[in-house]
């Protein structure tokens, strides 16, 4: 016991020396566990995203059977908020107060997480890669523990709106936008990247609530306004209802759909294929159930990941892709964090990722940040379906956010 | 005026699924005086059953019956199981138990199938015999089924013995008792019936707006408020009110408040409709006794 | 001699294991009072934050019973009142700058007014009709806050941050410190709604409730004492909404669906209509109920989220479980309980 004791103390001598003190590990942490908790909407009108939180979980079961990182396994603690901010905020107190997680790591849903983000800068726990789009994540001056993943909504918004300026700057344009903050940043983003243009270009604009039944009176109205671009933030269900209408009715304008609803298997096969041919939309990660990405080492390692550890997952689903790309992220900051776990530490490393790659990202694409830069994902690319599969067209946008 | 033309067609179209779920709930309110608030999440989940069956390959329409069926027994069960032990108990905890069913309901599909849209066959034909961009053939065939429920149902509480007998069962059930109505029965039999016609709205419904577990959120209450315009005692009523939510909101998003208000201004005239007309549009006015 | 004192209660010559039952309401009472005091310093943080939680939902819940309980209105529609409330205090915070605890007034005289103005149509409105009013209030309630043209007040689909108190006495935390703010708050509105139910006005609304012909012919002016019932109703559920505010730090549309006006139902049954303690019990349910539930499930399944969506069929069968054990709710079942061991003196 004795000797154990004296080596501890001359490793600690040791880091002390070569450089900042070591701090104390963060709860949650062992030689042999990370705690990491996580809050997800399994139930509620946002379900559908639940599968994410269910992705990630099966992750860490695939990279524990592996041996887990550093000899560690995580031990992922994962509870329903059902997208409701006051009982997001109970869940959070309870995984750090009461579970003591060491941090969590993909918490979804921007006013859930806005719930919580003052809590957790002020308790100095790392809120990780949170799940939103929102822009509000960002800010390492005045929020250093809270840190996004993805490329912020206004990013996708202003990437639609520079195509529109570059490729059709004459267009009469029409938006059908979600009526919540996801819908609302995407139209702020075309607007800040069009400035003056938008007003003179937008010819119509409509909303729908996610309680609605349809939004086939919405497409009517837009198709009405004589528009020939349409600009479709909407999640898979409506994108499919949109599509399968502009249909019915002949309507044929040039379709920017957002990232959310891209997917072959969720949006474009229920819509139909054919009436789906031709739509222009933007992503950051592969979809799985594009024919492009048959024979793609990652993507064939992401089958076989599901098939083993999450059968019961819908392979059709690009949430799942989305899960397993950024459980690597998280694990790519426990690796750079080592046996160094505080939660200090932890939040460090996961602002210093320089050029980190992580399956199923596009190709050329890397998660980076710095003390600075607390959006890791900033770039894009644009695609158009040619009725089986993606195409994608130009080069990596990147839209750094300031 | 086109424009006026296709949302008007459009609204009928979206009001057909409202007067389909609408007749469910009165159904349900014949055979048991109550609203049943669980009786959307029972269509999804049936709803999910047909789904079931057919993805397991067998035909659209012997799904279809095999759904009925189901439905019908499940209908019973739950009267029989869970509400016929609190018969007696008061309004307010029947209300909670519709709760408790509709949580159920829906976090057992989402359990079971997953909460990804599923597309959902439509039994009617691909072309319209007539060429039309302003109603599609599954549109044209769900206002046609739903007609043809109302007729069913019309006929059946005005002239069969059994519609009779329920509807006496759940308006006075201490006399239906004393003229030899097993009200028990016309109560379980009640919940079958209204089950199936939730199925049928379902399945009608589902393929236009995609299937998932949280499907009739907001159609139930599109559902109830054309039910309540109507008049809850009418079937004929909540199927006119079912159609009059559809064309009204469509009308109200395009022309008068917008799409981001939409939803409240129906429910502003559903408020209002119901202060002039507190039995609804088609309903007896039930006169008490003091 | 206080037997022939015709407004003593028949009731409070019974002996309760020998205990007369004014002695016994007294001894519950104390022993309430005390735990409540003495609970916050013998268990975490965040189960004093819980246990703040239980005591706006019982606030919320016990302004719903008023209304239903004692008055007979059914409403589906208090998530509104709730959130007009935690808004109130929200912009007075944020955008006036005011301190917090001047807000929680205010805020339940807006939803006063907005109770009395909402109750003034609903007095045509009977039964499943004022039902079906209420719940598209709620229905609506999500989209009117995140309307673009109140977006200045409101900060629209953003939602906005509530600053929270920091103790001001030292010994307690800040967790305690507001646990004490609310329970204050809380007693004083328990006090208010006994005296209330107990005094003239009361006896008008329950009369109205048990049979509003009969009690209009008594000269009780029925549709002034349903809207001022709407209107009190109203004015707890958006002091609760207020409180809410303030102990969640955030307001936002998705905080209040109409989901939450089903959960102040759920509550009000459970706990038991038309009785004050009961209003607790409810609070208790609809926080705790859902993480027992949550604890059930991972008995049985571990962390593994895909057996998350269980958790509420879990509790619905809870739910239905708790309707068939307590009918009356759990007020109804102690009610019955001392109906059943007290005993007349001598007897």
């Amino acid at each position: 016991m004795k000797l154990r004791l004296m080596s501890t103390v001359a490793v600690a001598a040791m880091a002390l020396g070569a450089g900042p003190a070591l701090a104390a590990n963060a709860p949650g942490v062992t030689d042999t566990e990370i705690k990491i908790g996580n809050t997800n909407p399994y139930s509620g009108p946002a379900s559908s995203y639940g599968t994410i939180g269910k992705s990630i979980s099966a992750c860490w079961d695939s990279i524990n059977a592996g041996g887990g990182v550093n000899g560690r396994k995580i031990k992922w603690i994962s509870y329903d908020d059902g997208y409701s901010p006051p009982k997001t905020k109970e869940q959070i107190r309870k995984l750090i107060e009461r579970d003591e997680v060491a941090f969590t790591f993909q918490t979804l849903g921007t006013p859930t997480n806005s719930a919580v983000h003052k809590y957790m800068n002020k308790k100095k726990v790392p809120h990780l890669f949170v799940a939103t789009g929102a822009t509000k994540w960002g800010q390492p001056s005045k929020f250093p523990w809270t840190i996004g993943w993805q490329p912020n909504y206004q990013t996708v918004g202003a990437i639609f709106g520079n195509y529109i300026l570059q490729n059709h700057p004459n267009a009469k344009v029409a938006i059908i936008n979600q009526n919540d903050d996801y819908g609302k940043d995407y139209v702020i983003g075309m607007k800040q990247e069009m400035g003056d243009k938008f007003d003179k270009l937008v010819v119509k604009q409509e909303t729908y609530e996610v309680t609605d039944p349809t939004i086939d009176s919405q497409i009517v109205g837009l198709a009405n306004s004589g528009a020939d671009v349409f600009v479709n933030i909407s999640i898979p269900k409506f994108a499919a209802q949109a599509i399968k209408k502009m249909a019915a009715i002949g309507w044929k304008p040039v379709h920017l759909l957002n990232d959310v609803a891209a997917s072959i298997k969720s949006t474009y096969t229920p819509a139909g294929l054919e009436n789906s041919k031709g739509i222009i939309s933007v992503d950051f990660y592969k979809d799985p159930n594009d024919p492009e990405w048959k024979d793609d080492a990652e993507t064939k390692a992401w089958h076989a990941f599901m098939d083993k550890y999450y059968p019961d997952g819908d392979k059709a689903n690009k949430f799942n892709a989305y899960g397993w790309a950024v459980c690597h992220t998280m694990k790519a900051v426990l690796e750079q964090a080592g046996d160094n776990l505080s939660r200090e530490n932890i939040m460090k490393e996961a602002a210093n990722l320089k050029q980190v790659h992580v399956p199923m990202l596009l190709p050329g694409m890397a998660v980076d940040t710095s003390p600075t830069d607390f959006y890791p994902l900033e770039q894009m690319q644009m695609m158009r379906f040619d009725g089986s599969r993606n195409v994608r067209f130009g080069p990596l946008i990147s839209a750094e956010t300031e | 005026m086109d424009l006026f033309l296709q949302q008007t067609l459009d609204g009928l179209a979206t009001g057909a699924i409202y007067a389909s779920l609408a007749l469910a709930v009165v159904m349900i309110y014949q055979a048991i005086d109550h609203f049943n608030f669980a009786q959307g999440e029972m269509a999804m989940f049936s709803t999910f059953i047909a789904w079931q069956l057919i993805a397991w390959g067998m035909p659209y329409w012997a799904a279809f019956l095999i759904c009925l069926a189901f439905s019908f027994i499940g209908g019973m069960l739950i009267e029989r199981v869970i509400f016929a032990p609190i018969h007696d108990a008061p309004v307010l905890s029947h209300i909670v138990i519709f709760i408790a069913l509709t949580l159920i309901f829906n976090a057992l599909a989402g359990f079971v199938w997953d909460f990804t849209i599923k597309e959902f066959p439509s039994p009617f034909p691909d072309k319209l015999p007539f060429e039309s961009t302003l109603i599609g053939p599954h549109e044209f065939g769900v206002v046609g089924i739903t007609l043809v429920m109302l007729g069913l149902i019309y006929v059946f509480f005005r002239f069969t013995p059994v519609g009779l007998a329920m509807r006496a069962a759940a308006a006075n059930p201490v006399s239906a008792a004393l003229v030899g109505i097993s009200v028990k029965r016309m109560l379980g039999l009640g919940w079958g019936l209204a089950a199936v016609v939730g199925a049928v709205a379902g399945m009608m419904i589902a393929p236009k707006v995609y299937l998932e577990p949280n499907m009739m959120l907001g159609i139930l209450l599109y559902g109830f408020a054309g039910a309540v315009v109507g008049g809850l005692t009418s079937p004929g009523g909540a199927v006119v009110g079912g159609f009059l939510m559809g064309v009204l909101e469509n009308l109200a998003g395009t022309y008068i408040i917008g799409s981001e208000l939409k939803l409240t201004f129906a429910l502003v005239v559903i408020v209002a409709v119901l202060l002039f007309k507190p039995a609804g549009l088609f309903g007896r006015v039930v006169v008490m006794r003091v | 001699m206080a037997s022939h004192d015709p407004r003593a209660n028949p009731a409070d010559s019974y002996l309760l294991f020998g205990i007369a039952m004014p002695k016994v309401r007294m001894i519950t009472l104390v022993v309430g009072i005390a735990l409540a005091i003495t609970l916050p310093f013998m268990v975490s943080n965040f189960a004093v934050f819980q246990m703040t939680q239980v005591l706006v939902y019982a606030i919320a819940v016990l302004g719903l019973n008023l209304l239903t309980g004692y008055n007979g209105q059914f409403s589906l529609g208090h998530s509104a009142f709730y959130a007009l409330g935690a808004y109130t205090t929200a912009i007075m915070i944020d955008r006036y700058e005011i301190e917090y605890y001047w807000t929680i007034l205010p805020a339940g005289i807006v939803c006063f007014i907005g109770g009395f103005l909402f109750g003034l149509p609903a007095l045509r409105l009977e039964g499943l009709y004022l039902a079906l009013a209420t719940f598209a209030l709620a229905v609506a309630t999500p989209q009117l806050l995140r309307y673009e043209h109140f977006e200045e007040f409101t900060g629209g689909v953003q939602g906005i941050d509530v600053f929270k108190p920091d103790s001001p006495i030292s010994g307690l935390n800040a967790d305690q410190y507001l646990y004490f703010f609310v329970l204050v708050v809380g007693a004083l509105l328990i006090l208010g709604a006994w005296n209330l139910v107990r005094g003239r006005t009361g006896r008008a609304m329950i009369a109205i409730r048990d049979n509003p012909i009969a009690a209009s012919t008594m000269g009780i002016n029925t549709s002034l004492y349903k809207s001022i019932t709407f209107g009190v109703s109203g004015f707890y559920t958006g002091i609760a909404g207020a409180l809410g505010a303030i102990v969640a730090e955030f307001v936002a549309p998705d905080s209040f669906t109409f989901f939450l006006s089903v959960w102040f139902l759920v509550g009000m049954v459970v706990g038991g209509l038309a009785s004050i303690p009961a209003a607790i019990a409810g609070g208790i349910f609809i926080l705790y109920m859902p993480n027992v539930s949550e604890e059930v499930i991972s008995l049985f399944f571990g962390n593994d989220p895909s057996a998350k969506a269980l958790i509420w069929v879990a509790f619905g069968l809870f739910l239905i479980f708790t309707v068939y054990v307590v009918p009356n709710g759990l007020a109804g079942l102690i009610r019955q309980g001392i109906a059943k061991l007290a005993r007349r003196p001598g007897a």
